[in-house]
């Protein structure tokens, strides 16, 4: 009972702080004397802890932990994939994507291609892709409120729908830099100080190594465990593959990450950004496989049941227990509910600027349409999450992951890259990867399938899709050259020329 | 029967009679055709007209010429495009309509559907600037008036489209001029205030001698119609250290800005007028001097910029004239300022302008993160 208080008095405080932060702001007055502060723009530092902040979702801070537990140590793909998507942000999308001047996918699209169809077509993916990934977040909400209260799963997703939505209506967290960063460090601490006790705890227990060859649990030997190959499905080797893919060329693609390098004032804090951020999320995913690791030994019961998602919870109560483990239990409980927040809101102010821009605006006022719209953004997902069936939290982000890989990549290397990129192309392209990924997506949902080709192709279908819409792009562009945008060559000089450099860039 | 006739009847009174019907789809041809004709005349612009234009007259063939060149030529027949040129450069010769025989429109081809042509000039403010021409296999008295009709009705398009041209040539000297006008006054002022500090405080005349030199070679500078929030701002931060040394406690600076929109693209020197204004509002007020607040907040897609003062404030409804641009003195900054914003982002990210007499004045700038187009 006491544990249930704890945990329920760690959510309602992350909740009122949220809140109270979304609805007063950080105001920080400035006078004359430092207006050289004020006209100084965000460090790449701190904006890079804001990114990590808003990105490192449930499926980090819960999810990884989960799979590796159950599955091995192939999941470590997922948290691997999740930070390498931003070097391939680095090397090919950051500072290009910065000197465009676009604030959301839709905005560049529009820029590069002079088109409106593929500006709507743009708009349309961001929100299916916003849908799917905040659908699982409300998902380990779900999870995370009962092991930690013993609510019902439905009900954390409810808290968690309402309190997102009060946060965005409120005007709350919406780009506020600071606030963002913090919770990076929230979530950080959070994970790093029970971990620091737990350790302590297993060594004192004779520090046994959990993937010791003769530690059979679910009947799976630590050797079999430890191995990052052995994959669970019946195609290794292709759905490590077709993850990796959607993980590596995903990220580029997701909404909310995109809108945060605006804040950058050019293309190489742009670049900076990106490296602190490659920094920031290698040090916080070192932390959920020690959780799951020490979960092999501690919590064996939960492999391979729904309730793995909840062993980074579980595990204080049952390795410390009494007031400590409760004490650290409500930590993690504050840390992983500050985690569906964070990104939750996000996503949902992406998703809600989008149906905002391109379709109540045109039908109903100003502030009305926007909190319409912050309805619209929660409200479905919400009734995914209660619709579709028990799917891993990782896995179904993994699925957005592949659609923004199949859509939003080739749009964008090619749009930077390429000068025979055109709107035709991109159409068709974005029809084709939305399309096929999408498909897999509703299969994935609605649909147990076990084993077989047929299976693996539908439950990681980037290896496929990314392709296929690439081709597409290309092979339509080449067919019509005739719709090649007018100032093609202009906007490419903008996107690759450093800013130091003195030119026209009207 | 019976069922046809209340059908018909039905239709009569939802939709109009006949006539009314006719007339509506007249009107919404030549709405089809307006766009284009706004851009002005040149063959990219008649080309996409000419086609509404024939549906309007329903002849076999329509063109445009300006007072040279045949712009465009739609519709069966173009094999008489020459012919329709050498008809079109005689309207434009007469400056009134010409009708056309068989005779000028010989061809070879067996039931050609061009014999007669009508051209009508096409007279932008008293000047002929081409010729609309209709060819048809009979040319009657009812289709020359048709003719002249339409040819007025693209001449007033046409005008509309120089007005629109006009209107950016002037926004354009407009920012000229600004750049210009904000010298005399504050120049003098600045210069006399570091003149005051070159014995007592030599280093402090030495840096505002160095603001002021970086001050105007921003306001001064020639490329681009954008800058960055940072920059503008930059340039009004000298602004404010050159008057305040003139003014010292008198005039006290509030400023909060959100680093997250620092990068946003706006049109050059559309903040300093406000600003500048404020200031003056300002110490115009009551004793304790002038407070001016700037602010910069962030709001998703926009980017919100407010400037207020403590001054007397104004009547709400002299600043609606001034937006207007009906009055001169003091406010051409701010009608300046208005018509630039509307102009780079659309209507609806005019000025807001918040003011009582004894109120104080606030100013309110929306700026959207992202706009075609629209880059420094």
């Amino acid at each position: 009972m006491s544990s249930n208080a704890l945990g329920l008095a760690a959510v309602l405080l992350v909740t009122v702080a949220t809140l109270a932060i979304g609805t007063w702001g950080l105001r920080f007055s400035r006078t004359t004397s430092d207006f050289f502060v004020a006209s100084r723009s965000v460090h790449p530092g701190l904006n890079a802890s804001a990114i990590s902040g808003e990105y490192l979702s449930a499926a980090s801070f819960l999810g990884i932990a989960g799979l590796v537990l159950s599955f091995g140590a192939e999941m470590l793909w997922y948290p691997v994939g999740w930070t390498a998507g931003y070097l391939v942000l680095l090397v090919l999308v950051a500072a290009p994507l910065r000197r465009s001047g676009a604030y959301t996918l839709p905005d560049f699209a529009e820029a590069r291609l002079e088109s409106r169809t593929v500006r709507t077509l743009a708009s349309v993916m961001v929100v299916a892709i916003g849908w799917l990934y905040v659908m699982p977040q409300l998902q380990g909400a779900g999870v995370a409120l009962r092991t930690a209260t013993g609510l019902p799963g439905w009900a954390g997703g409810l808290v968690v729908a309402v309190v997102v939505l009060l946060n965005v209506l409120s005007g709350g967290m919406r780009s506020i830099t600071f606030v963002q960063a913090f919770q990076y460090w929230l979530k950080l601490t959070a994970l790093l100080l029970p971990l620091v006790f737990l350790v302590v705890v297993w060594l004192g227990d004779g520090g046994r190594s959990p993937a010791d060859p003769s530690l059979f649990v679910g009947g799976e030997s630590g050797t079999a465990w430890a191995d990052p190959v052995d994959f669970a499905g019946g195609h290794p080797l292709y759905s490590t593959y077709s993850l990796m893919v959607a993980t590596f060329l995903g990220t580029m693609g997701l909404p909310h990450v995109v809108v945060r390098f605006y804040t950058n004032p050019d293309g190489r804090a742009a670049r900076q950004t990106t490296v602190a951020v490659l920094g920031l999320l290698g040090l916080f995913y070192v932390l959920p496989p020690v959780y799951a690791a020490l979960g092999r030994l501690y919590a064996p019961d939960l492999v391979g049941t729904t309730g793995a998602d909840g062993v980074v919870l579980e595990l204080p109560s049952r390795m410390i227990g009494g007031t400590g483990g409760d004490l650290l239990t409500a930590l993690l409980t504050a840390g992983a509910f500050a985690a569906f927040l964070a990104t939750s809101s996000g996503l949902t102010v992406a998703v809600a600027g989008v149906i905002t821009q391109d379709v109540m605006s045109k039908r109903v006022e100003g502030v009305t349409a926007f909190r319409l719209s912050a309805v619209v953004a929660v409200v479905v997902p919400f009734l995914l999450a209660l619709v579709a069936r028990d799917v891993a939290v990782a896995t179904v982000v993994g699925l957005a992951f592949a659609m923004a890989a199949a859509t939003f990549c080739p749009l964008l290397l090619l749009g930077i890259w390429w000068r025979g990129l055109t709107d035709a192309g991109a159409i068709s392209g974005l029809f084709v990867g939305g399309a096929l990924t999408g498909g897999a997506v509703v299969d994935n949902l609605l649909v147990d399938r076990d084993g077989g080709w047929f299976a693996a192709l539908v439950s990681q279908p980037a290896a496929w899709a990314v392709p296929l819409a690439f081709a597409t792009m290309v092979a339509v562009s080449r067919l019509t050259p005739h719709r090649l945008p007018a100032h093609t060559s202009r906007f490419m000089v903008r996107l690759h020329t450093p800013e130091t450099v003195q030119l026209d860039r009207g | 029967m019976a069922f046809e006739g209340l059908r018909s009847r039905w239709y009569a009174r939802q939709l109009g009679s006949d006539a009314d019907l006719a007339t509506y789809r007249t009107l919404h041809t030549a709405s089809l055709a307006s766009p284009a004709l706004r851009q002005g005349l040149n063959a990219e612009s008649v080309e996409r007209a000419l086609r509404h234009l024939r549906n309007l007259l329903g002849t076999a063939a329509v063109a445009i010429a300006d007072t040279h060149d045949l712009l465009g030529y739609d519709g069966l027949s173009t094999h008489h495009a020459d012919q329709a040129q050498a008809i079109a450069l005689r309207a434009v010769d007469a400056t009134s309509t010409v009708v056309a025989g068989r005779a000028e429109l010989a061809c070879d081809t067996q039931g050609c559907l061009v014999q007669q042509a009508i051209a009508s000039p096409l007279v932008i403010d008293d000047r002929v600037a081409g010729a609309l021409v209709a060819l048809t296999d009979e040319a009657s008295a009812s289709l020359l008036r048709a003719t002249e009709e339409v040819a007025a009705w693209v001449s007033g398009q046409l005008e509309l489209a120089e007005l629109d041209e006009s209107r950016h040539r002037l926004v354009r000297a407009e920012v000229r001029a600004l750049r210009a006008q904000i010298s005399p006054h504050f120049i003098y002022n600045s210069l006399g205030a570091i003149a005051s500090f070159v014995r007592t405080d030599p280093d402090r005349a030495r840096d505002l001698l160095l603001e002021f030199a970086d001050f105007t070679r921003y306001s001064f500078r020639q490329h681009g119609d954008f800058t960055t929030l940072a920059e503008e701002l930059r340039s009004i931060e000298r602004y404010l250290l050159l008057e305040q040394a003139r003014f010292g406690d008198r005039l006290r600076v509030t400023l909060q800005v959100a680093p997250e929109v620092l990068g946003v693209s706006i049109p050059f020197l559309c903040l300093q007028p406000l600003v500048e204004n404020a200031v003056q509002h300002g110490l115009r007020s009551v004793a304790g001097g002038g407070h001016v607040t700037i602010e910069a907040r962030d709001a998703d897609r926009e980017c919100v910029i407010s400037i207020e003062d403590n001054g007397a404030g104004e009547d709400p409804g002299r600043i609606r004239e001034a937006l207007a641009g009906e009055s001169a003195g003091e406010s051409v900054g701010l009608a300046n300022v208005d018509e630039r914003l509307r102009t780079t982002f659309g209507d609806e990210y005019g000025l807001v302008v918040e003011t009582a007499p004894g109120a104080g004045t606030r100013v309110v700038v929306r700026v959207p993160k992202f706009a075609p187009g629209v880059a420094p």
